[in-house]
């Protein structure tokens, strides 16, 4: 089992969960996070005063799978959220020890799906 | 001179002020997150610039007496409108009163528009639009349908508070607007959902309370017809607010908060033209068709033709603009306005037939101008910000601000 994290821009977010629904990725958790990369943030002005370097708005998915679904959910990701440019984000993963579904406390990979 | 008449007419003017920040929050809380503060921007600039262009010539090219394209030069920079009244637009009161309470109406239409093109025009085409719009399409519409010597006055056309010349006019000049900027990037998969709509039904409140202003204060005098117009405003919004909600709960299952707040807009925006001509019976069948064809317009005609109006100015404004205009041709009686005329319900299909004419030429007008200062923008400035700009949102990308922080 592998949990998936990725960080993307929040405009691409409906085509990443149309490309995930296409690979039968059916189960994500989603929410609004800040951060930057290389992109080095945003100007905002405040009455004239600059600031720079603040954190821009992301999108993070949570995915939990089995070992087959990796790959295509990771492809899924990809396709859905390149653009090419700066600020495309990122994808980790990571192992997963123990998953539980809490209706049924069924565990392990049978629990994923 | 009266000064009760006075009083009203200023508290009038300061009640639909009111309304152009309101619509800023009806607009700001239908768009994305990421541009609210644009929309609330646009409103508030739109308020400082018209009334600024208002005082220097707007008001002369509207109101100032001629039987030309614009009004008369001769009350440029308000040379000659001073406390004496004008007995041409409103004999008890001072001429700047109504100067001011016009200057209202001229502020709030070009700020409909901007619902058109909410979400991807570039800040600084949208100035060089409005004041082009307003000096080009608003003055002279204005000027001949209530300026001394307008040809439309001449011709007959009822127009108590502006279903032509502010709802048409707006509502027109978004369809050409919204079909030639073409849609938002990536809205075909699925449609923002808005993202406050307590601010919408904030700006709708405020929008009906300040919409008293509109039409009660268009009697211009503390008499009969602004009750009647009062009255009729507040029944014609009620009833469709209530026929957009019980639409809904047939043909979708459930009546939603969004569809009662834009029946009752719709109601407003066709109670417009005909709230000083007729009785609150006929009000209440106002703001029934009005929510029924509006809801057409915006349910069913948008999606099929496919233009992206965003938040649906055509469909409320246009609509109800020309429908109320047209139905004070059928519904208008003069025992209820013995300075308006009787429509075809009450003995005189003629009036109905100049109302036609009234809203014929005012859209067609409308949507021609507009396509042509729309087209000299886009060739110097361009009208849309950049595709990347548009994802980032417009309050970052053209106000460097943004509304809501994530982290404190």
């Amino acid at each position: 089992m592998k949990l998936i994290v990725a960080i993307i821009q929040p405009h691409r977010l409906e085509e990443v969960k149309t490309e995930l629904y296409k690979a039968d990725v059916n189960l994500i958790t989603v929410s609004e996070v800040l951060g930057h990369g290389r992109q080095k943030g945003v100007t905002e002005v405040y009455r004239g005063a600059k600031e720079t370097g603040n954190l821009i708005r992301k999108i993070r998915l949570e995915i939990a799978v089995n070992e087959n679904f990796v790959e295509p959910t990771i492809k899924a990701i990809v396709k859905g959220a390149k653009t090419g440019e700066t600020g495309d984000g990122k994808i980790f993963v990571v192992d997963l020890k123990e998953c539980v579904r809490i209706r049924t406390e069924e565990r392990g990979g049978v629990a994923i799906g | 001179m009266n000064g009760a008449d006075t009083v009203f007419v200023l508290l009038s003017a300061a009640l639909v002020m009111l309304m152009t920040p309101a619509l800023a929050f009806f607009y700001g809380g239908i768009v994305r997150k990421k541009n609210i503060l644009s929309l609330l921007m646009q409103c508030f600039i739109i308020f400082c610039l018209i009334s600024i262009q208002w005082i220097v010539f707007g008001y002369s090219l509207s109101f100032a007496p001629s039987s030309g394209f614009w009004g008369g030069l001769k009350w440029l920079g308000l040379i000659g409108v001073g406390v004496k009244p004008c007995a041409d637009y409103a004999g008890t009161i001072p001429h700047q009163a109504f100067m001011i309470f016009q200057s209202m109406f001229a502020v709030i239409t070009p700020a409909l528009i901007i619902g058109a093109f909410a979400e991807r025009i570039k800040f600084s085409a949208f100035l060089f639009f409005t004041l082009l719009w307003a000096t080009f399409v608003y003055d002279p519409l204005c000027h001949w349908v209530w300026g001394t010597g307008g040809w439309l006055k001449e011709l007959g056309v009822l127009d108590f508070a502006g279903g032509i010349v502010v709802h048409t006019t707006a509502g027109v000049a978004a369809l050409a607007a919204a079909i030639l900027m073409g849609k938002r990037k990536r809205i075909d998969s699925y449609v923002p959902a808005p993202h406050n709509l307590p601010f919408v039904v904030l700006g709708a409140g405020l929008l009906w309370f300040g919409w008293f202003g509109f039409n009660a204060g268009s009697a211009l005098a503390v008499n009969g017809i602004a009750v009647n117009a009062f009255i009729t405003t507040n029944t014609a919004a009620a009833a469709a607010g209530l026929s957009w909600a019980l639409l809904e709960w047939i043909r979708n299952g459930k009546p939603t908060v969004f569809g009662i707040v834009t029946g009752s807009v719709a109601g407003l925006a066709t109670i417009t033209p005909a709230s000083g001509f007729v009785s609150p019976l006929s009000a209440i069948v106002i703001g029934i068709l009005a929510s029924v064809l509006c809801f057409i317009a915006v349910a069913l005609i948008k999606p099929r033709f496919g233009y992206d109006d965003s938040l649906d100015v055509f469909g409320v404004h246009a609509v109800g603009g020309m429908l109320g205009t047209l139905a004070t041709g059928l519904f208008a009686s003069k025992l209820i306005n013995a300075a308006g005329a009787d429509g075809l319900f009450f003995g005189n299909p003629k009036q109905f037939l100049i109302q036609l004419i009234g809203v014929a030429v005012a859209a067609l007008y409308a949507f021609l101008v507009t396509v042509i200062i729309y087209k000299l923008v886009d060739i110097f400035v361009g009208m849309r910000v950049s595709e990347k700009d548009e994802f980032i949102g417009l309050d970052l990308s053209q106000h460097r601000e943004r509304a809501y922080t994530v982290i404190e």
